[in-house]
């Protein structure tokens, strides 16, 4: 008969070439299955002396163990190979496009004007609007721009019959605000105007950012200092500004800002200056009890400078291919 | 306004350069639009004399020249130009000049004939940009000068962009007077030589409205020569200010203009009939113009008369009718008061805009008139000879402009600018702009002079301050007065939230016109605007947009024209309603889908955008109200939308949307080769919002029940949903619709409708037989009201 260890080493021998559980299970079976060897061996421990029997069936039960370990590690190995080439057919290629429609962009002159509210926003400016189609006092009378003032010229209005207009700039706004809530008063009008004007550098409708702060012992330096922290604030980074007496007929003084962009170029940005006397006292407020200011920016020559374009018509001309770039 | 450098220096003479004083006009307000320079590179170029001019042998228009250089002998050139005869003088350019244009000049032989350089045009020497012929330069030039010294180059010349307050500086005067006080130089103004009287000889003026014409200055100057030409000087200076010299006594009209800032005009005396007589035009007058324009007048209108009738408008251009000419002996100038308010707008009513009626819309000093007609005199004399007249001077001073005191403190002076200013500077400054300045203890009261129209109010003289003294050498402060926190709104959702939904959900923003061509409006709306503008830029853009959606459907069919298979547009805009008399404008969102419902893509096939995917993306923006409950949408009709395929968003009864499928007609009229669907949300009162009201969430689980149903098809979803939550309101969470079929085993005109009901109690967990009586109740409901059936 085969020696115990010679049988355990065969059925080592056995269990490690078991390619998989079910081959294995047969070996088990084999072995130590009802009618298996080492059971068959157990069940003739009774033919052995009694001296004899303990450490026979000691040997034999150790045997046993021996080959459930192994069984057992085998089995688990195979188990896992089993599992790795089941999760290896499902690998996916992780370079193919993934699902789901993406996202849309805002419009580069939404995008400007919303960066714009936030800032002033964040600096407690409120946001205002008005009408688009306007009358002839709020959107000049009223700044202090009478019938036949050289400055009307300036504005290229579209008309409607019977004398309303399309607004040509945000500041009928100060003037609806000034009357409806009073003063002190903090605020901006970002909106649509319109001038009749189209050519390579105007198009008939654009978009303004419109400021106004009223209160007691407000400055110029007051004005100077707010524009600076926001073109710094608007372009991310230490602006040079430059502030040139110019002239509107509702502020006084007034100026325009140039910002330094590269070298030496200095280029126009906004329009500003002190709210004139005759507009606050058209809205009926004391000008010698409160002072403003007032400024204007173009939100479409913002949107150039911060975003590299080039072509204001781009704006207006709504091509996928363009308006894509601003997510 | 154009002018040129020495020009401005013969009247204040910065040590600057030209860039220099370009940035000293910007920061005194007087942009500078432009710098050039003219006149560099010409050093090879000398006066030369042509003493010979024979035709070419060999060519037509060519003529072979003798031409003395002043040193040597002459030369021979070969010119093309048709005006080069014996005795002129005109620039030689010898070979190896390098001229303007870049051309390098070499010994040539041009047809055969040999050519020694070149004799120029204006053109060709970069002094112009339209010639007829080479330059002829005086007889008194010296024959082998450089032409740069006769001619005053190098120059630069200074554009400048004038606000139309400074009236003032539409003269080279009045830019030097600004650049001498923003530079600190004082004024070195050319003396002046008046010429003596020396004839009697006068013309009548009435003076019928004095208020409209408060001074009228003139003088006759008989018997100039009338072969004189304008001095090479004055033509050059003229050019050098943009103004093409016409005939002398023109040319002396501009020069003094631009010299001084007062327009002029100047008559053929023996063409006036009559005294001359401003008035107001009688409407319906006609007068004929120097530019041969034909106008009929409006009676808000100052014309010059004479026996004749109108012969020139006032301030704005003179008549054809009275024109000096080659023939003119005789001269009558005319130097006169327009006040601003009797010239404002005038000229643009006839679509005219002249060099004199934008300074007199703008203000020219009252003080001007006699001291232009002397310079007018001065000039013409010298030029054309002749006999001058009395220079006269018809005013009525009480009528010019008053220029009052005004009063500046300087407590205010530092409130407005927000610095402290020493006092002497200030009075400096205010002295420096020409004011009369009277110094008190806490300010200073200043009278302005006859030029400034534009210091009426205590601001005026705080801008003349900081703007001499310099907007960049105010310190920037940031104190400013605290600004109360205030009640923060969650009940409105902004534009930026809206947006951030439909982006969420691939939509494109676009912004597209407020005005849009009147055939597509009314397509689209179904109504004719009565918002249309007057002048509008083109047709394409006449009437106010009464739909978002006109400009979203052209935006897309311009995208589709451009390839892009699937595009999805959203715009937030105002849509603009009512009657002119009563203007609505309504903030929308609205937006275009058309093309697959995903970008093409290996795992999906490809599904068109419908009805449902734009009710969930306007559900989805709904939902941000939390008051999704409030909101039904029903169907309707139309007017851009296909019926049946068109439904209105309600709140509270109130229509505030609309969503559906573009109508394939209108589609295919506005060029839109794909089924499109549209939404419109008024944004006001679609999106005011509920504040979150917090509920505690049932610890107990929910059951399910499906069920099936067989409806009419003119049963909606909405009513189904609605009879089986009334069958248990406190019991059905949701009801969900999980299917909808028609075809093989339902009757035609029947649909079935699977329903899944979420129940759930928040104290309790239901049982199986409170399901099924829920279930019960719902069928019955649904069979009564219905006629529902069950479908197994």
């Amino acid at each position: 008969m085969q020696s115990l260890d010679d049988l355990v080493a065969a059925a080592a021998n056995e269990i490690a070439a078991a390619a998989d559980l079910s081959a294995l299970d047969s070996v088990r079976v084999n072995y130590l299955g009802k009618k298996g060897e080492l059971t068959a061996r157990l069940k003739a421990l009774g033919k052995v002396s009694a001296e004899e029997r303990p450490a026979a069936g000691q040997a034999i039960n150790r045997a046993k163990q021996a080959l459930v370990t192994q069984i057992n590690a085998r089995k688990e190995a195979l188990e896992n190979a089993a599992l790795e080439a089941r999760l290896l057919a499902d690998a996916v290629d992780v370079s193919l496009p993934g699902r789901g429609p993406g996202i849309g962009s805002r419009h580069p002159v939404s995008r400007a004007m919303s960066r714009i509210e936030r800032i002033f926003c964040n600096a407690g400016f409120e946001v205002r609007s008005g009408p688009e189609i306007e009358d002839d006092f709020h959107n000049f009378t009223a700044l202090n721009i009478p019938e036949n003032h050289p400055a009307r010229a300036m504005h290229d209005t579209f008309y409607f019959p019977g004398g309303k207009l399309l607004r040509t700039h945000t500041s009928p706004v100060q003037i609806r605000s000034m009357v409806e809530e009073g003063v002190p008063l903090r605020i901006i009008a970002p909106g649509r105007v319109y001038r009749c004007d189209s050519d390579q550098t105007h198009t008939p409708m654009f978009h303004q950012v419109e400021g106004l702060v009223v209160d007691r012992g407000i400055s110029f330096a007051n004005l100077k200092a707010v524009l600076h922290q926001f073109v710094e604030s608007f372009f991310e980074r230490d602006a040079s500004l430059r502030f040139r007496p110019s002239y509107f007929p509702f502020t006084e003084p007034s100026a325009e800002v140039d910002v330094l962009w590269g070298e030496d170029k200095w280029l126009e940005i906004l329009g500003c200056g002190m709210v004139h006397p005759n507009v606050l006292t058209n809205a009926g407020i004391d000008a010698e009890e409160f002072t403003g200011y007032a400024f204007g920016m173009g939100v479409e020559r913002l949107a150039m400078l911060r975003y590299g374009v080039t072509d204001l018509r781009t704006f207006f001309d709504n091509d996928l291919r363009f308006l894509r770039q601003f997510n | 306004m154009k002018f040129a450098e020495s020009w401005l220096r013969e009247w204040v003479n910065p040590a600057l350069d030209a860039r220099a004083i370009g940035e000293q006009l910007t920061m005194a307000g007087h942009e500078l639009d432009g710098l050039s320079f003219e006149g560099e590179g010409l050093d090879g170029v000398i006066v030369a004399e042509v003493l010979k001019a024979v035709p070419h042998p060999d060519a037509d228009r060519l003529q072979v020249c003798t031409v003395s250089t002043g040193s040597g002998d002459p030369v021979q050139i070969v010119c093309g130009a048709p005006n080069a005869r014996a005795g002129l003088k005109s620039p030689l350019a010898s070979p190896g000049t390098k001229l303007p244009n870049g051309v390098k000049l070499r010994k040539a032989k041009i047809r055969g004939v040999e050519s020694m350089g070149m004799l120029c045009s204006a053109v060709e020497l970069g002094l112009g940009e339209e010639s007829d012929g080479i330059i002829e330069l005086p007889a008194d030039a010296v024959v082998g000068d450089p032409l740069t010294s006769v001619l005053g180059l190098p120059d630069a010349i200074f554009d400048v962009d004038l606000t139309p307050n400074r009236g003032d500086c539409f003269s080279v005067l009045g830019i030097a007077r600004d650049v001498s006080a923003q530079t600190s130089t004082p004024m070195n103004e050319p003396a002046r030589h008046p010429v003596k009287t020396s004839c009697k000889a006068s013309h009548p003026v009435e003076q019928v409205i004095p208020e409209a014409c408060p001074r009228f200055a003139c003088r006759v100057i008989r018997g100039i020569d009338p072969q004189a030409r304008s001095p090479l000087w004055m033509v050059e200076r003229l050019r050098r200010s943009g103004i093409r010299s016409i005939h002398p006594v023109v040319d002396i009209t501009n020069y003094v203009m631009m010299e001084l800032g007062q327009p002029l005009h100047a008559y053929d005396l023996a063409k006036l009939n009559g005294p001359i007589r401003p008035r107001y035009a009688k409407s319906g007058e006609r007068v004929t113009l120097l530019d041969e324009r034909d106008l009929a007048l409006n009676a808000d209108t100052v014309v010059i008369t004479d026996d004749t009738g109108p012969i020139g408008l006032a301030g704005i251009m003179g008549g054809l009718s009275t024109a000096v000419s080659d023939e003119t002996v005789d001269v009558f100038f005319e130097a006169a008061f327009w006040p601003q308010d009797v010239m404002a707008g005038r000229a643009r009513n006839y679509g005219m805009h002249t060099d004199a009626s934008m300074r007199f819309e703008r203000g020219v000093d009252p003080e001007l008139p006699p001291r232009a007609i002397e310079r007018a005199s001065e000039l013409l004399v010298a030029i054309a000879g002749g006999q001058a007249g009395p220079a006269e001077d018809h005013v009525f001073e009480d009528l010019l402009p008053e220029r009052k005191p005004v009063t500046l403190r300087q407590a205010r002076l530092q409130k407005l600018l927000g610095i402290e200013l020493d006092r002497d500077r200030v009075s400096e400054i205010l002295r420096a702009l020409h004011l009369q300045v009277d110094v008190h203890a806490d300010g200073w009261t200043v009278t302005p002079p006859g030029f400034r129209f534009d210091i009426v109010i205590e601001e005026d003289l705080i801008e003349e301050v900081a703007r001499v003294y310099g907007y960049n050498n105010i310190a920037e402060s940031t104190a400013v007065t605290s600004t109360p926190l205030q009640p923060f709104s969650e009940s409105r959702i902004d534009s930026d939230r809206i947006a951030n939904v439909l982006l969420g959900r691939d939509y494109q923003e676009v912004i597209t016109w407020s005005f849009v061509d009147a055939e597509s409006d009314q397509l689209v709306t179904n109504n004719t605007s009565e918002l249309a503008l007057e002048n509008p830029i083109s047709s394409e853009m006449s009437v106010m947009r009464g739909s978002l959606w006109t400009g979203l459907i052209q935006a897309a069919a311009r995208n589709l024209a451009r390839q892009q298979d699937r595009v999805r547009l959203f715009e937030i805009g105002k849509s603009y309603h009512g009657t002119l008399l009563d203007t609505r404008e309504v903030l929308q969102v609205a937006a275009i889908a058309l093309g697959p419902v995903l970008p093409e893509q290996w795992s999906l096939k490809a599904q068109a955008v419908d009805f449902y995917d734009l009710k969930g993306d306007v559900e989805a923006l709904l939902q941000m109200t939390g008051c999704a409950g409030e909101f039904a949408f029903v169907s309707t009709s139309h007017p851009a939308l296909q019926p049946g395929q068109a439904a209105a968003l309600m709140r509270d009864n109130q229509q505030i949307g609309v969503l559906g499928k573009l109508h394939p007609a209108i589609a295919k009229k506005m060029d839109l080769r794909k089924d499109a669907f549209l939404l419109e949300l008024n944004i006001e009162p679609a999106f005011t919002a509920a504040l979150p009201a917090a509920e505690s969430v049932s610890r107990f689980p929910a059951i399910r029940r499906d069920l099936a149903i067989v409806v009419a098809e003119a049963v909606t979803a909405a009513e189904i949903r609605e009879a089986v939550a009334a069958a248990a309101p406190a019991l059905v969470r949701e009801v969900r619709i999980f299917d909808v079929y028609r075809g093989q085993g339902i009757e035609a005109g029947l649909k079935s409708v699977a329903l899944g009901l979420i129940l759930q109690e928040t104290s309790r967990t239901l049982t199986d037989a409170d399901a099924d009586s829920v279930t019960a109740t719902a069928v019955t409901k649904l069979q009564q009201e219905f006629g529902a059936e069950l479908r197994d």
